[in-house]
């Protein structure tokens, strides 16, 4: 039970200086967001898509004031609630995407380097083919038929997304399973009658997951550019279906000229801040667990004998 | 992909060129399920509001769209091959005229971009590696974090908003109507052009025009060379042969610079290839931020048109044009590093 915990605590206890600031001011930041997309509905003063209050209708283009903190956009909406309601969409298509990638593409990873052949080599081909198209590309196409099929709702651009990252998922965990499908305790396993169900679920599965929550990460940070993205594009959540960042920076380019620049800053500011966090725990992460670039903390350095080299480094090598 | 074993260069170049026929196959493949597979009538989609049902009908046969899937995809397939990528169904103009005329300035943006990208990033990224840990790798490293962490169109928006009026410089558009004009058209790439005719204002003009978009899109990719860069040089710096060097006694400069920075710059070469689609990316968001009548800005208003003849086209080229210059820079790789041969 104590294991957890601290394993949980590894990347902060083990980490010094730098890299474990970037790693608390990157969890602070996406904690941040998180608690706003959590509790959007009592945070934010107004609806993601609401005009008026009380009967009272909100001003076009208003200033930043009492009423409306960050002042209205063109659709007479509250641009604070607004970028609250954000997060909340933001989260929900990351997560869900996230989740998607993990639940499809390590079971496929997993199987696909465990038995290998001709299932493996077609699933990497398309794998592979997914991943050498240009990404941003790969999400338009896919959000393109998707909201032509579904409208822009949140399980399309999901979808969308899984439909990106997936390759990335599949390949760290094929290549590890390949590695790990050799050591010698997968052999004793197979020796003690251990079936292919069981060897994969109980011993490749615990090693070749390692490296997903550092990919989640990082994928999470470009998910939301990527979500952005499109939303700019129009082909992502129309904005009275919920709150979208990159759509609100559309908008709001027409604004740009006539010197409004509340409906495009705080949009705006909102992704860099959640992506700079998310990249901030990615790299910190990173720094941690890569065993090339981590310094460790109140570790003596002790050097080996240059000489000899272990097993361990050799498999590296 | 040592399965071969042999380290002679021409066969890597076979080898690598032929594995990407099956691979353009695939891409082909998935493109055409993606697009024609899907449910709906694109015809109508794109056209159903401007003619009736009988002209819909003629358009569907003219474009293959009633002959059996199999039938629509060895067409499209062979179409390909013959460097035919179809037509739009919105203004009935071929995709490769389309990506022709717009494609100088696409090219035109991104290369600047990537100049910029270098200029800055490269530098940045050796300077952080070098100082690990200190105020400047601090600064340099956030920089990079928070370019890359700012989408395109909202750097656009901020340049627009604060830098343009104040330098004086256009946010639509690549040159002013009378450049335009003025300017001969011989080369599709109007950059090119204006220096071709030596007027003056014109070289001006277009400049201008470029300044904005190419600093939006430069700083995306620069925070990624950033990145690379500095990895490459914390690793570079803790390899075997800079201790070595160390342990002789050369002076730490000359490490750092001979030992260090060469040696770190090697892997850049590969992301530079790889960055090629995030810039192509990061080009079809930049377009329609400043009105830049490149690819990007024309795909976005194809997709807005639900012009699945323009958007297969236009996705076709763009994903042949990755792969066959990531199999260029693999083909450069082996030439300037021996290791990747084998």
């Amino acid at each position: 039970m104590r294991g957890t915990p601290r394993a949980l605590l590894k990347p902060f206890t083990e980490t010094t200086g730098l890299a474990r600031w970037m790693l608390v001011a990157g969890v602070l930041l996406t904690a941040v967001f998180v608690v706003f997309a959590v509790f959007a509905p009592w945070i934010a003063p107004y609806g993601f898509a609401q005009a008026s209050s009380g009967g009272t209708p909100f001003p076009k283009l208003g200033h930043p004031s009492s009423q409306h903190w960050f002042g209205t956009d063109r659709l007479f909406f509250d641009v604070y609630s607004r970028v609250i309601w954000g997060a909340r969409t933001a989260l929900k298509v990351v997560v869900l995407s996230i989740v998607l990638c993990v639940l499809l593409g390590v079971p496929l990873g997993l199987a696909s380097g465990y038995y290998g052949g001709w299932f493996d080599r077609f699933v990497v081909l398309v794998m592979d083919a997914m991943y050498a198209f240009p990404s941003f590309l790969l999400a338009i196409v896919f959000s393109f038929l998707l909201t032509n099929v579904y409208g822009g709702s949140v399980v399309a651009v999901s979808l969308s997304l899984t439909a990106v990252y997936i390759p990335q998922y599949f390949r760290v965990v094929r290549n590890t399973t390949l590695s790990a499908k050799e050591a010698t305790y997968v052999e004793a396993a197979r020796a003690i009658g251990a079936s292919d169900g069981v060897i994969m679920r109980r011993y490749l599965l615990q090693n070749v997951i390692q490296s997903v929550p550092v990919l989640g990460t990082l994928n999470a940070a470009d998910a939301i550019l990527t979500l952005a993205g499109l939303g700019f594009l129009g082909l992502g959540i129309q904005s009275t279906d919920a709150a979208e960042w990159g759509h609100d920076l559309n908008r709001a380019l027409a604004d740009a000229g006539s010197g409004v620049w509340w409906t495009g800053l705080y949009p705006g500011l909102a992704i860099v801040l959640l992506v700079t966090g998310l990249t901030l725990v990615g790299e910190g992460l990173n720094e941690t667990l890569n065993p090339t670039l981590r310094r460790r903390r109140l570790l003596p350095v002790v050097m080996p004998p240059r000489n000899v080299s272990t097993p361990a480094e050799e498999e590296q090598g | 992909m040592s399965r071969a074993g042999s380290g002679s260069l021409p066969r890597y170049i076979l080898q690598r060129i032929l594995l990407v026929i099956p691979m353009i196959w695939v891409i082909l493949t998935v493109v055409f399920v993606l697009l024609r597979v899907a449910p709906g009538d694109p015809v109508s989609a794109a056209l159903g509001s401007k003619l009736n049902a009988q002209a819909l009908q003629q358009r569907r046969e003219a474009l293959g769209f009633n002959r059996p899937l199999i039938a629509q995809y060895w067409d499209y397939l062979s179409s390909v091959a013959h460097l035919d990528f179809g037509t739009t169904f919105r203004d009935n103009q071929p995709v490769l005229r389309v990506v022709r005329d717009n494609g100088g300035a696409t090219l035109t943006l991104t290369a600047a971009a990537f100049v910029i990208a270098l200029v800055v990033g490269i530098p940045l990224g050796l300077l952080a590696g070098r100082y690990r840990d200190s105020a400047p790798d601090v600064v340099i490293r956030l920089f990079g974090i928070v370019s890359y962490a700012a989408p395109v169109f909202f750097v656009g928006f901020l340049l627009q908003l604060y830098v343009a009026e104040r330098l004086g410089l256009p946010t639509s558009g690549d040159a002013s109507p009378i450049t335009v004009f003025e300017v001969k058209p011989k080369t599709h790439i109007l950059l090119l052009d204006a220096l071709l005719s030596g007027n003056g204002t014109a070289i001006q003009d277009v400049l201008k025009h470029l300044v904005l978009p190419a600093t939006t899109l430069g700083l995306l990719i620069c925070g990624i060379f950033i990145r690379l860069v500095r990895v490459n040089m914390l690793q570079t710096m803790q390899a075997d042969y800079v201790e070595a060097a160390e342990a002789r006694g050369i002076a730490r400069g000359k490490v750092t610079w001979r030992h260090g920075f060469r040696n770190a710059l090697v892997p850049v070469i590969t992301v530079v290839g790889l960055q090629f689609a995030l810039l192509l990316g990061g080009a079809v968001l930049t377009e329609p931020t400043f009105n830049w009548p490149g690819i990007g800005y024309k795909l976005v208003f194809y997709i807005n048109n639900r012009d699945y003849g323009a958007v297969q086209g236009i996705i076709t080229i763009f994903a042949l044009a990755v792969v066959l210059i990531s199999v260029l820079i693999d083909i450069v790789n082996a030439l300037i590093d021996p290791r990747v041969r084998f």
